[in-house]
């Protein structure tokens, strides 16, 4: 198994693995510092959310401290300030997706708000009864909701790429699924329950081919490996700074320019204008069409500062780190006779989901939770993935770079206890 | 660990392994789902009734020790209870489990629902062992729909 960071070429276990110390980065999380339930803190839950290194927190509180106002209306020097920070961090957006104009990255809440976002106004102003969005079988609830919602509205059809039995996309099922009645394929890059690494580039150049754009959901991808909207030519990109080490209610979608701009607004309101009167409104151009209202300002700077923070690691080194920590936890976990691992994909990000032998994932988690790790229990937003392997939910461990050798063996210790307790 | 045995007690981790009536019942007079949308816990619950008095209760359905061995308990507990007497039960459970009621005053009626006193620990655990009751206590009050934790 190995952690893909690109389509094209997989990284090997890099020789940087070792330069990657895990240790000295701990040192820039505050949150790790702290004992749960008179235990260190073993965090494993980072596909959920991710700590935030000191400068997000810093940034965050001087902002508020020192250069806070509200934005694009005020001729006063903070309003101005804020200004030039908010707007900076949409550069600092744009050049960490490769984006190729600061005007093809909208500031949302999340991902589920930019997934929510292009199903309102690209759904709504494309789909016909008849027509068809094409999602997989491995989607967050994030990615089929939105589209579900949308559909029933216009008569269109969800229809979605089946998954084997590793968790892998069939992916020969997909080319004859497109037609012209297909408007979009909206497809997860990194599976959050399983960990699975889609091969998003292949699946853009197949819809492509048909002449159908594709929206990635990169809320897992992003903080795994590099991410190059212009080398994917994906058309929507959608992230969520939380889980990529920056504030809560801060994400982003990337759009190729010709397309937002064809895209009716999403919200009404304040700064998505140009001019208004009871006659006629005109709206104001990309992006701030789609930012109604006085946005999560201090929000898009964390993410900024998060970003930064994020890019100034060795990306391949923490990328070879987390697929170690995957291989190890792997290995360990699965030496354990009762436990099963829950996605087996040839690549993988480093997410593990299991199942154990006649214990509910409720009561793994509970147990852990006592031993001071924080691991996920329940369907992860992804019901269609349990009832695919027939189960009603699973304990998942997602590592971060941050994550230590120590923390799997902690892990491989606490289920071992919790077998204790079952037999 | 002092608190996961407080939790999983050994009646209760018995009651999981092993659910006393757990199966479907053809001739029941009331079927009811309960549903915990957060883990995915789900069971059907059935009751018959005689006159006034429960006469059979049984379960099937999937979710985690707390929640299986609630049901399971509750199955056994309220075999032959009256209705009032069920609400009474349901009352004083609901109660221990969020720590409202201490269930060192009422052991003697409690029986083997005083297991459960540990969960009031344990918060987040604190509907896996309500559902059944919450479920159990909507057929009571002649629900048809399912009933949630939500």
């Amino acid at each position: 198994m190995s952690t893909m960071w690109n389509d094209k070429a997989p990284v090997a276990a890099a020789p940087s693995a070792a330069a990657f110390d895990a240790w000295r980065v701990r040192a820039d999380f505050p949150a790790l510092r702290q004992t749960v339930r008179g235990r260190p803190l073993i965090y494993l839950d980072n596909a959920a959310s991710t700590h935030k290194p000191k400068v997000v927190i810093d940034t965050v509180a001087r902002f508020y401290s020192e250069e806070y106002s509200n934005v694009h209306r005020g001729v006063h020097y903070l309003s101005q300030l804020a200004t030039d920070l908010y707007e900076d961090a949409r550069r600092t957006a744009q050049q960490f997706l490769n984006a190729r104009r600061e005007e093809e990255i909208v500031f949302v809440r999340g991902t589920t708000e930019a997934i929510n976002l292009v199903a309102q106004t690209f759904g709504r102003s494309k789909l016909g009864p008849g027509d068809e969005i094409i999602v997989s079988a491995i989607e967050h609830h994030a990615n089929i909701v939105p589209w579900q919602m949308i559909c029933r509205e216009k008569g269109a059809t969800l229809r979605v790429i089946p998954i084997d039995e590793h968790g892998e996309l069939i992916l020969d099922a997909f080319e004859p699924m497109l037609s012209e009645r297909t408007k979009l394929v909206s497809i997860v890059h990194v599976s959050n329950a399983l960990g699975t690494v889609n091969p998003v580039k292949e699946i853009i150049e197949i819809a492509h081919r048909h002449g159908v754009p594709v929206l990635v959901d990169g809320a897992q991808s992003v903080q795994h490996m590099p991410v190059d909207v212009q080398e994917l030519d994906c058309d929507f990109f959608a992230l969520s700074g939380h889980k990529i080490y920056g504030p809560t209610g801060i994400g982003v979608l990337y759009g190729k320019k010709a397309l937002l701009d064809d895209m009716p607004p999403y919200q009404g309101g304040g700064d998505m204008i140009l001019s208004v009167s009871f006659e006629r409104t005109v709206y104001n151009d990309v992006p701030f069409k789609f930012e109604a209202g006085t946005p999560n300002i201090a929000g898009a700077i964390g993410l900024a500062a998060a970003l930064k923070y994020f890019r100034s690691l060795d990306i391949a080194a923490i990328a070879a780190h987390e697929n170690e920590l995957l291989e190890y936890a792997t290995r360990k976990l699965e030496a354990i006779d009762a436990l099963r691992i829950i996605g087996t994909a040839t690549h993988k990000a480093s997410v593990i989901s299991f199942t154990l032998c006649a214990v509910h994932p409720h009561d793994i988690g509970t147990i852990l939770d006592q031993h001071g790790i924080a691991v996920r229990a329940g369907h992860h937003c992804a019901q269609p993935v349990m009832q695919h392997f027939g189960i009603p939910a699973t304990a998942r461990a997602s590592f971060s770079f941050y994550n230590t050798m120590e923390d799997v063996d902690a892990l491989a210790h606490g289920i071992e206890s919790v077998l204790e307790v079952f037999t | 660990m002092d608190e996961i045995r407080d939790l999983y007690q050994e009646v209760i981790l018995d009651h999981n392994k092993h659910p006393r009536n757990f199966h479907k019942m053809e001739n029941a007079d009331s079927t009811l789902d309960g549903y915990n949308p957060l883990c995915g816990d789900h069971y059907t619950f059935y009751l018959r009734f005689d006159g006034d008095v429960i006469a059979e209760v049984s379960f099937e359905g999937s979710g985690c020790a707390i929640s299986k061995a609630s049901a399971s308990i509750m199955s056994a507990i309220l075999k032959g209870k009256k209705r009032d007497e069920a609400e009474r039960l349901f009352e004083l459970f609901t109660g221990i489990v969020t720590g409202r009621i201490a269930a060192e005053e009422h052991i003697a009626e409690l029986g083997k629902l005083a297991a459960f006193a540990g969960v009031a620990e344990f918060p987040v655990r604190v509907k896996c062992a309500t559902l059944p009751w919450h479920t159990m206590h909507g057929a009571l009050q002649g629900e048809n729909d399912k009933v949630s934790t939500e």
